[in-house]
């Protein structure tokens, strides 16, 4: 009877896992979804503690359970609570790292069961240890991994990489794969401490696989990290012949990988070359420092001015924009803006910010009304009859390189057309090229103007012009 | 060859699970308009924490006297409720701002 009990409670995890991913997935009903999968989770949670039995034995040491269950949804809860907006790409990615070292320390204390138990792979067979190493291997790798992209995102870890670093990386991969699959077939319980050598060389592989990779493209690195997770947690489902766990896992695994290559493909970067991690140190050299000819600057009180008396000013955020906080500046200078009559959107490229949607989490928590956001396509079609352009942070999104140059490496990207527009004032820190270490001969056309500064500063500078017009 | 065919005789349940929720996933995801990404990704973040019931048995599983099993379990558990809790909380953070647009 509670065994029964506990299958529905699985069936309704599962269930409502499905259901609220698929409610995720339109404005409306987002919020819904999510409280309905956390739910669901809630219910699959009890429903273990209290009536999960292996071979007629309940679970026991519910101290401990309920402590480290107490003591983890507080920590939880409050650093969820207190992480800033901007800070969210990291936080995600810290939570992500935490559920791959769930995964693989389960891994770890199954083998050492095992071990105890019998000889290892003798009564438990191939299979069983084949899906310990398998949730092992994933689990540190994304657990790894997304430390570093932690470390990265909030800035206290650098790039990192040394010549022929795929090639290390290749052979620590191959040595992993190697090793495992020797004491998988082989049982070997002499050999059993190569497990915890599997162990340090995954936590290596994930190290040297994030390291290399550049701060924009953490989200894809994130992305990929947490479908590696469900699928560990997925092998999990497989040791425990659990359908919560594996429905769970299978799906963001499935769903992650897609989000990936969706990114993957904003970027125009084929998702091998971010595997291989080999682009952060890779390009740059192949960009050279061609000489583009000058630039000019615009002063703060004659942007102010066009775009006081501009008729349709549309505002492109970027990375920039989200490191300098400067979201709820931005939304008062579209107020000011509008209330002088100019029409003002924003004009948000898939991959702007951190993450994609990043962008619109941000000026949505600034109060930026839903409606004035524009996609890339439609941003498009609007460029042509716009007056003034302001490019707060951005670079690789708006540079026309994507179109006309075939061996820049960002060609063949969507980009924003903002040169179709009448003046483009552009707004950066110093004339460094953007993250794709790329130039922007769109800085150096006859109708931009640069406009220096931290993005925030900036803003506050104008919104305090503006008012005084 | 055979031992393969097998395999799949055996976990044929599972092997069906996985292929649709496979496709499952792809769909789900499909549609997603790219203002909902992060919340999206945020959100199958905190559904992976299902690895939390895997941590639950094998805390509830471990011997009395097997300090290293109850330390790792205990471990486990707090990780995976990080995940879970800190996944769902921080999803709903950022939902509960597209909420109020009219």
């Amino acid at each position: 009877m509670e065994l029964n009990i506990l299958t529905l409670c699985y069936l309704i995890g599962s269930v409502t896992f499905i259901i609220g991913l698929k409610m995720l997935s339109h404005p409306e009903t987002a919020r819904r979804g999510n409280l309905i999968a956390a739910g669901g989770m809630t219910i699959a949670i009890l429903g273990t503690i209290f009536l999960y039995e292996e071979q007629g034995l309940r679970l026991g040491n519910y101290t401990w359970i309920f402590a480290a269950l107490l003591i983890g949804t507080l920590l939880g809860t409050l650093a969820a609570k207190k992480v800033k907006m901007t800070a969210m790409p990291e936080m995600v990615s810290l939570f992500n790292g935490m559920g791959g070292a769930c995964a693989a320390l389960i891994s770890v204390v199954e083998f050492e069961h095992l071990m105890h138990q019998t000889r290892v792979g003798q009564a438990a067979g191939g299979g069983t240890l084949l899906i310990i190493f398998a949730g092992l291997i994933i689990g540190t790798i994304s657990f790894a991994g997304s430390m570093i992209a932690w470390g990265k995102l909030n800035g206290s870890i650098k790039d990192f990489s040394f010549k022929g670093q795929h090639i290390v990386n290749l052979i620590i991969f191959g040595a992993i794969i190697v090793l495992s699959g020797y004491l998988i077939i082989s049982g070997d319980a002499a050999a059993a401490n190569l497990f915890y050598l599997v162990l340090a060389l995954s936590v290596v592989y994930g190290l040297f696989f994030v390291l290399p990779i550049g701060g924009a493209d953490m989200p894809v690195v994130i992305s990929l990290l947490n479908s590696f997770t469900g699928v560990a947690a997925a092998f999990g489902g497989f040791l425990y012949n659990n359908p919560v766990m594996l429905t769970g896992g299978i799906l963001v695994g499935s769903a992650g990988t897609i989000l990936t290559i969706l990114m993957c493909k904003a970027m125009n970067r084929p998702l091998s070359n971010v595997l291989i991690g080999s682009f952060g140190g890779g390009v740059s050299g192949s960009a050279g420092n061609k000489d583009q000819g000058s630039y000019k600057e615009i002063s703060i009180s004659d942007s102010a001015v066009v775009m006081s008396y501009a008729k349709k000013v549309i505002i492109v955020p970027g990375y920039g924009l989200a490191v300098a906080q400067a979201q709820h500046v931005c939304h008062e200078l579209e107020k000011l803006l509008t209330d002088k009559g100019v029409e003002v959107t924003y004009a948000i490229h898939p991959v702007a910010g951190r993450m994609p949607g990043h962008m619109n989490v941000l000026l949505a928590e600034a109060d930026v009304d839903y409606g004035s956001l524009l996609e890339m396509e439609q941003a498009n079609e609007e460029f042509p009859s716009t007056d003034v352009v302001l490019i707060l942070g951005a670079n690789d999104v708006v540079n026309p390189a994507a179109k006309t140059d075939a061996s820049s490496p960002i060609y063949g990207m969507p980009v924003l057309d903002v040169e179709l527009a009448k003046l483009v004032i552009i707004n950066k820190r110093s004339m460094n090229p953007g993250y794709a270490g790329i130039e922007n001969e769109l800085f150096f056309q006859p109708k931009s103007s640069m406009l220096f500064g931290d993005a925030k500063s900036v803003l506050q500078q104008l919104v305090a012009e503006i008012k005084t017009l | 060859m055979e031992i393969a065919l097998d395999w799949i005789t055996l976990h044929q349940q599972i092997i069906y699970i996985v292929i649709l929720s496979v496709f499952l996933g792809i769909e789900v995801i499909g549609r997603v308009p790219s203002v909902l990404h992060t919340p999206l990704m945020s959100g199958a973040n905190a559904i992976h924490g299902v690895v939390i019931i895997g941590a639950i048995i094998v805390m509830g599983k471990a011997e009395e006297g097997n300090y290293a099993a109850l330390i790792l379990g205990f471990l486990a558990v707090l990780l995976g409720t990080l995940n879970v809790v800190g996944g769902f909380v921080v999803t709903d953070r950022m939902l509960e701002m597209f909420k109020k647009k009219k």
